[in-house]
């Protein structure tokens, strides 16, 4: 029963994640961008969540942190190709911007509890938890961990599969190429500088989108939550790829929804041995840099292969 | 006929007023009429290579206006302008994104004047590349899920060629986008080049090193030294031309002999 439990909350927590990987995927694979943005953009489609979830809107609110979120991409997609700005300063410029905003947002406070004051019926004010998704979730499907892994998975699937399908339709396939080859796009006649704003702007509304639906199930905003988010998305990104490899887009967005899962499995197995939960960051930078290391050392292995190989054949 | 491409006194300083001062394109002029097929032929740094990146808006000249089919396009964005120009360059790179299939590159590159759908793909269109694929007579029809990657240089060239031409442009750039092929394969894409020219009936320039190919295409030959018009050759004067009588030509011309290169393709 116990592995049963770890499972779903992998499962949970990954759903979660995922748009977020998903938003990594599109900047970092599809765009070849590296975004630093997303730190910030997944803190402010929460905090914007948050907000929008105490005044009483919690389905409004996933939607106002994914256009937080989009807000943010356009920032940093207008230092990039309006101000032709070096992509990775661009992004650490809005993140950089974004910790301000937040901490405004959040009213100055660096967390904020998903809670209203309420008078009861002996007439004194007490905090009462607010409306969320997974709460409305909860509701009807019952409590505990299924019933919000259920909804999560759903806007999961609902994102892949609206993603999938966008990146066949005309402004889709000029996202690609924008990332693929820019030149040839500005040769068909199309504004490569608006088609990476649109991508950037995607990819941060999907980050914002897993911010908002971490802090409603969460039930509290932190600035803290988006430190090292990128490494985390990074990190499911190529555990994805490492399993089914760099092939189509649909496949790629696939990839990356499962190795959010399987990222948080890693996690888990960590947690079993013991490890304190503040490893988790070490953790992730190790998986994303034995990962990226994985290629190289393979065909370095294979060329000392080859080489012992000649002059055991020269030399015998 | 009437007149396709005007340009009209274009000038380009790169870094004026500095050492490294130089002068592309100077007073350049050139009346392009409907539907013909010029040649160009020049030593490395006489501007042809800048003359196509100042027609395509990579960079807007000092002084000189452009004109194409009536409008003036000296001052729009690079994009907006390649509505009306295709383009291919030597390297087959350049035209072509390597991480999407064939099918896919083809439906951006139409996106110039494909009916607006909401798929980049549809069944008409993926028809519609299948008989352009076929007319290439590189078995590419059967391929069009293939990455674009993965084809060869002259494969990707003849693809390029296809896009570039795909939304009946205006005018068509050629700069030397056969020199990095082999021979067979080089003399394929020229053919398919020609044909393609031919049969929509497009007003090209080709940039080339080879003064047989520059005699054997096409209806005019120019030759272009310190960015400026040297030679501009046509009908009979153009047919009892000789690759040797070219080089003599242009040595008078200019004063100086041509390079190594184009001496030896003679």
């Amino acid at each position: 029963m116990h592995y049963f439990e770890m499972l779903l909350s992998a499962l949970g927590q990954g759903a979660i994640y995922a748009p977020m990987a998903l938003g990594v995927f599109i900047a970092f694979r599809i765009l070849n961008t590296p975004d630093l943005t997303i730190d910030g953009s997944f803190v402010f489609g929460m905090t914007v969540c948050a907000m929008v979830t105490v005044a009483g809107h919690p389905v409004l609110a996933i939607l106002a942190g994914t256009a937080a979120g989009m807000l943010a991409g356009l920032v940093t997609g207008i230092l990039q190709t309006s101000l032709q700005i070096n992509a990775i300063l661009s992004g650490i410029l809005t993140m950089t911007g974004l910790y301000t905003v937040n901490y405004m947002v959040l009213g100055g406070q660096a967390n904020l509890y998903l809670q209203q004051m309420q008078i009861n019926e002996s007439g004194v004010e007490v905090p009462v938890a607010s409306q969320t998704i997974y709460k409305m979730m909860a509701a009807v499907a019952g409590n505990g961990e299924v019933s919000s892994l259920i909804l999560s998975g759903l806007i999961v699937v609902i994102v892949s599969v609206l993603l999938s399908l966008f990146f066949k339709t005309r402004p889709g396939i000029a996202i690609r190429a924008t990332g693929d080859n820019e030149e040839m796009v500005r040769s068909s006649s199309i504004n490569a500088d608006r088609s990476r704003t649109l991508g950037i702007m995607l990819a941060n509304s999907l980050v914002g989108l897993s911010g908002a639906m971490l802090c409603q199930q969460q039930r509290y905003a932190d600035l803290g939550c988006g430190n090292g988010m990128l490494v985390v998305g990074l990190a499911s990104v190529i555990i994805g790829q490492a399993l089914f490899g760099r092939r189509g887009v649909t496949l790629g967005v696939v990839s990356a929804v499962i190795g959010s899962v399987l990222y948080r499995m890693i996690l888990q197995g960590a947690y079993q041995i013991d490890m304190p939960s503040y490893t988790v960051k070490l953790l992730s930078a190790l998986i994303v840099t034995v990962a990226l290391v994985m290629p190289l050392t393979k065909e370095k292995m294979n060329t000392m292969r080859i080489r012992r190989a000649g002059e055991k054949e020269a030399y015998k | 006929m009437s007149t396709q491409l005007s340009i009209t006194r274009l000038t380009k300083i790169f870094e004026p007023g500095t050492a490294n001062q130089k002068i592309a394109l100077n007073n350049f002029s050139l009346e392009v009429k409907k539907g013909e097929f010029i040649t160009i032929l020049g030593s490395n740094g006489a501007g042809k290579s800048t003359l196509f990146n100042g027609i395509l808006g990579k960079f807007f000249p000092d002084s000189g206006r452009i004109i194409l089919d009536g409008e003036d396009i000296t001052y729009w964005k690079d994009f907006k302008r390649a509505a009306k120009i295709g383009c291919l360059f030597q390297n087959p790179m350049r035209g072509t994104a390597p991480n999407m299939t064939i099918e896919e590159n083809l439906a951006l590159a139409y996106t110039r004047n494909a009916s607006k759908s909401f798929f980049a793909v549809t069944r008409k269109d993926s028809g519609y590349f299948r008989e352009l694929l076929a007319t290439l007579d590189l078995g590419l029809e059967d391929r069009m899920k293939t990455k674009m990657g993965l084809l060869s240089g002259g494969q990707r060239q003849a693809a390029s060629l296809l896009m570039a031409t795909i939304a009946k442009p205006k005018l068509l750039l050629l700069d030397e986008h056969t020199a990095a092929l082999d021979p067979v394969t080089s003399r394929k894409v020229l053919e398919i080049t020609g044909k393609i020219i031919e049969q929509n009936q497009l007003t090209a320039l080709m940039i080339t090193h080879d003064m047989n190919q520059a005699l054997a295409f096409g209806s005019r030959t120019i030759m272009m030294d310190g960015g400026t018009l040297v030679l501009d050759i046509h009908g009979s004067e153009r047919a009892e031309m000789t690759p040797r009588k070219l080089v003599d030509l242009y040595t008078d011309q200019s004063g100086q002999l041509l390079s190594d290169r184009t001496m030896l393709s003679l």
